[in-house]
């Protein structure tokens, strides 16, 4: 059966999902075997089907914002694997000149507002960022990613209340991967379906299947094309599923092998090459192509990284404040 | 030509010049649209402006914060008025994890020029929920900037300042005195944010204070002068950054230091300026650094107890005679 995707779509998807993907592994192996990334670090292994469907259904100025999980989306949304790679090893070159690290990644040309680490804050800026596009008077819409332990916090349901009363043109987008850290889902409310949560303020919303990029793709392209044309935000609930850890220092003892297994069977970049190989959108050698080319970017962000710069010890006071000549206390 | 008007029509006329003078800026917050304010700062401005950019908010501090701290995030220039700092607590993690942070975290990409303001202190018998002085606390927050103004003058100036400001500048205000009046001119100024203000000259000691205790510190200034003590008083007006040559000029000229203000005695804006200032000028005191604050506990509600507990022109004239080492 011919897809209602394009060839150009799986190719495109095939190529951001694994770059996002052995980014990941080779930073957690910089991680843990050589010692040059530390401090929190969470991987988007398993969830990349979100950030390919996402990308296809949006536009460029269209605003991002997530948590701390936030790699992938910052890959997705157009920012050098260079300068991200760089922000983890807390290099000068990196994408937040080494002030982030990987729970911050920003980039501003890219429409990438970061990268946040207090679970559930950043809702109230995605909201904000669609406040601004509709104040300005663009057909904007932004996307705020959060995880399904941030369902829990208060300031989600202050939002919702106010997106849906202004008709801001957000979407908000649960990335359920089943567990708040290392507490289930089904563990921190009555309410196990999150989308439901949006009814209490009539907002639309829906259940999707985060392993399918296809499914991610056509949800948000509702969601947006309503956000778009002024009829307010949407929360969607995208099912997906996190192979590693909450963190890198996770030893996973809330869930089994058995289940991480029967996930990985269902693996969202296998799904897309599935699509590819059954519908000869690629030979084996032109895929063999890709994933050297995405091979050889990622080498090539490490080498850029471990060749980077740390910043001069002179920015600790440098980005605080935009007043030139600022009276910093100094002792 | 200066005319005499209120607190709050200074803050009101600060507020819509900037709005007419740049679209990006809008007023958010409780009561601040249909009801024209909680304490009527912004009567008027819904009529002028209109409901696209004068907002009334659900009672939901966290979550106006946090959309407000977003679209500055995007282009907009956003004043957050919170019906009193008080209130502001529930909207701390907005403040703090993200506006102050932004810059830094964004590698200098992505700043957050905004303006949160409303009233902060104590304001008579309001119990101890309403009563708290918040600029201790956000003066310890790098990446932000407080404002504490004590008259109608300074208040109009320091607000255009601080909507113009590229980064979040809180800006406290006082229950109590927005219907106080001064002389404010018609034309246009800007006060430039962190500079304080010698509101009175004098020779033999250096009272610094903010805001509505400013009104103990000149009250303790002219019962002093009658018994022929000459006191200077530095108006703070910005917490942070704070100006602390202005006060080293002072006491170099004085000799001696009392410092008044309503914060809890711990880690408060008088424990920055004392050590500032016995690291500055040590060779210069003639007296130990003095300071009247609140008591060190929640403020409570009997009247006397208000009294017992809040720095008074009494106590501060009791304390510098302390510091001249005079018979009190």
């Amino acid at each position: 059966m011919a897809s209602k995707f394009s060839k150009e779509t799986y190719l495109y998807w095939y190529e951001l999902m694994l770059l996002i993907r052995q980014f990941e592994l080779a930073a957690e192996e910089k991680y843990k075997m050589e010692g040059k990334i530390r401090g929190f670090f969470h991987a988007y292994v398993g969830q990349e089907a979100i950030a390919a469907g996402v990308m296809t259904a949006t536009r460029q100025e269209d605003p991002f914002v997530t948590a701390y999980r936030d790699h992938g989306l910052a890959l997705a949304k157009g920012m050098s694997p260079e300068s991200c790679m760089a922000e983890l090893y807390g290099k000068a070159t990196g994408c937040a000149k080494g002030k982030g690290g990987s729970m911050h990644f920003f980039g501003k040309k890219e429409y990438f507002f970061g990268g946040h680490g207090i679970v559930g804050a950043q809702i109230g800026t995605g909201a904000g960022l669609a406040f601004a596009e509709k104040y300005k008077g663009t057909d904007n819409v932004s996307l705020t990613f959060f995880g399904d332990g941030a369902a829990r916090q208060g300031i989600l349901h202050e939002v919702f209340n106010m997106a849906m009363t202004w008709k801001l043109p957000a979407i908000f987008i649960c990335e359920n991967n089943n567990y708040a850290m290392g507490t289930s889902v089904t563990r921190t409310s009555n309410v196990h379906d999150i989308f439901k949560l949006a009814d209490a303020y009539e907002m639309p919303a829906d259940s999707v299947d985060g392993m399918s990029a296809e499914a991610v793709h056509d949800a948000i392209s509702r969601a947006v094309k309503r956000a778009r044309e002024g009829g307010g935000p949407t929360l969607l609930e995208i099912k997906t599923y996190r192979y590693k850890g909450h963190s890198i220092s996770d030893p996973q003892k809330y869930r089994t092998k058995e289940e991480v297994e029967e996930y990985k069977q269902r693996d969202p970049i296998q799904l897309v090459l599935n699509t590819i190989q059954k519908n000869k959108y690629a030979t084996k050698d032109e895929i063999a192509a890709i994933d050297k080319r995405v091979n050889d970017k990622v080498a090539a962000a490490v080498k850029f990284a471990e060749e980077s710069p740390f910043p001069t010890e002179d920015e600790v006071l440098k980005d605080i404040v935009m007043t030139p000549d600022y009276p910093f206390i100094v002792d | 030509m200066a005319r005499s008007i209120a607190f709050r029509e200074a803050l009101r006329e600060a507020m819509s010049e900037e709005m007419r003078r740049d679209d990006r800026v809008f007023l958010m917050g409780e009561e601040v649209a249909e009801y024209n304010g909680a304490y009527k700062v912004s009567q008027g401005m819904l009529a002028e402006f209109g409901p696209k950019r004068v907002i009334d908010t659900p009672i939901a501090e966290l979550g106006f914060a946090g959309i407000a701290v977003g679209a500055a995030q995007n282009g907009l220039r956003p004043i957050v008025e919170f019906m009193t700092w008080n209130f502001a607590v529930l909207a701390l993690d907005q403040i703090l994890n993200t506006a102050s942070k932004m810059l830094a975290m964004s590698g200098g990409q992505i700043g957050c020029p905004i303006v949160f303001r409303g009233p902060n202190g104590s304001a008579g018998q309001l119990g101890a929920q309403h009563s708290t002085a918040f600029e201790s606390y956000y003066a310890n927050i790098p990446g932000i900037k407080v404002i504490s103004p004590s008259n109608p003058y300074d208040a109009k100036g320091l607000m255009k300042a601080a909507i113009r400001d590229e980064d979040p500048v809180m800006f406290m205000e006082s229950e109590v005195m927005y219907g106080d009046k001064g002389e404010v001119p018609e034309e246009e100024y800007i006060i430039e944010i962190g500079k304080a203000d010698v509101k009175k000259q004098g020779s033999d000691v250096t009272i610094v204070s903010y805001n509505k205790m400013m009104k103990v510190a000149l009250g303790a200034a002219a019962e002093l002068e009658k018994e022929g003590v000459s006191a200077e008083v530095v108006d703070l007006r910005t917490i942070r950054p704070l100006d602390w040559h202005t006060i080293l000029e002072s006491v170099k000229k004085t000799n001696r230091l009392v410092i008044v203000e309503e914060q809890w005695p711990m880690c408060s804006v008088s424990s920055e300026i004392a050590y500032r200032i016995q690291k500055e000028a040590f060779d210069y005191l003639d007296a130990p650094i003095r300071r009247l604050t609140a008591a060190d506990a929640p403020l409570h509600y009997a009247p006397n107890l208000v009294e017992a507990a809040l720095p008074s022109v009494d106590k501060t004239v009791r304390l510098v005679k302390e510091v001249m080492y005079m018979k009190k």
